[in-house]
């Protein structure tokens, strides 16, 4: 695990060394995600645990989104002041984007005649 | 020590608050599965709430909570970075698939920040307001650096991009299960765009495809927004 840990965090590292030299808008962990792609897709060697961990990080990524959620605490003066306009606007918007590229995506692949993929939709959640 | 100092001893350790996110988080995954894996029981949701509780109940001011749980949010960086791995081994599917990908995610993305922006504006938000609004499906440092750009807040930027998160989290499976779009790729992407992270987190939860097209839209998204906003100022 050491290995592929200094792996994926030498590939931040690199990003946010690239971002503040360059001055990049992009945030370091999607230049090293890309970096380590382009890595990864040339097959130059990489660690053997890096696909456990990265499954790992990624089987519980909701957990990292935890602190920043609490954070929503911080914004509740601001949030009242307008929660009316802001709210409907993300309660509307929200679902509103997802319909228009969920159904973008499936017209698009039936007009080209793409195979669906995931008919056997189990989790109705 | 008494009860009184044993509170304040424990409340400065980042061991405390690390620990309370997690078990937060245990008692919102738990109750994730236990609802048959059901989206509207979202563990960030359930989280958050308990967590966000807590903190006013022992008025505890959200740097100090921070202390501990910052090392849950490190790991949003390699995590990011982890993305590469799925991504990489469903590379060939993708690569296929490209341009609907784009295409879709533009519409996705046009409509998020359209009708947004829309609704604030006509109900009357203040100019910060609405255009705080406009970014928030994006992955929230992207955001909080366009509303900054455009003249809005980047603080209620970046939780307003965890509340569409959320929402996105729980309303993808209901309302594409009544539009009868049963594609994981679709389902993947859309939330991906829409609901950037925590979507994203929601769509692995589901199906590994789904999870790896909703990672590709929402980096797509980042790296698309990224260039459109810088493109803006010079304008």
């Amino acid at each position: 695990m050491p290995a592929a840990l200094t792996f994926l965090l030498t590939f931040q590292l690199v990003g946010l060394v690239l971002v503040s030299v360059l001055n990049l808008a992009i945030p370091e962990p999607v230049i090293g995600l890309i970096l380590m792609f382009l890595w990864i897709h040339l097959g130059w060697p990489v660690p053997v645990e890096l696909g456990p961990l990265c499954e790992g990080l990624l089987r519980h990524l909701s957990l990292l989104f935890v602190p920043a959620a609490v954070g929503l605490v911080t914004y509740l003066d601001l949030l009242s002041q307008h929660w009316v306009p802001v709210f409907l606007a993300l309660a509307i918007s929200t679902p509103l984007s997802i319909a228009a590229g969920a159904w973008t995506f499936s017209a698009l692949a039936r007009w080209m005649k793409l195979p669906p993929e995931g008919d056997e939709v189990k989790q109705d959640g | 020590m008494d009860r009184a100092q044993l509170w304040v001893y424990l409340a400065e350790q980042p061991l405390l608050w690390l620990t309370v996110t997690l078990i937060a988080y245990m008692l919102g995954h738990a109750a994730f599965v236990r609802s048959g894996s059901r989206a509207v029981v979202n563990p960030v949701a359930i989280a958050g709430l308990i967590l966000a509780s807590i903190l006013l109940i022992t008025d505890t001011p959200y740097a100090e909570y921070f202390e501990g749980a910052q090392f849950v949010h490190f790991l949003l960086g390699p995590a990011t970075i982890a993305l590469a791995w799925p991504l990489y081994q469903n590379f060939s599917r993708i690569r296929r698939l490209i341009l609907p990908m784009l295409v879709a995610l533009v519409v996705g993305s046009l409509v998020s920040v359209g009708s947004a922006v829309a609704i604030a504006y006509s109900l009357g938000a203040p100019d910060q307001v609405w255009l705080s609004v406009a970014p928030k499906s994006v992955t929230s440092p992207i955001a909080m650096g366009v509303a900054e750009k455009i003249g809005g807040l980047p603080t209620l930027t970046a939780g307003l991009v965890i509340m569409t998160g959320i929402l996105g989290a729980i309303v993808v499976s209901p309302l594409l299960n009544l539009m009868k779009i049963r594609d994981w790729r679709a389902r993947g992407l859309s939330v991906g765009v829409a609901a950037h992270g925590i979507g994203t987190a929601r769509a692995f939860q589901v199906s590994s495809v789904a999870g790896v097209f909703a990672a590709t839209a929402m980096v797509l998204n980042a790296l698309i927004t990224a260039l459109v906003a810088s493109l803006l100022v010079t304008v």
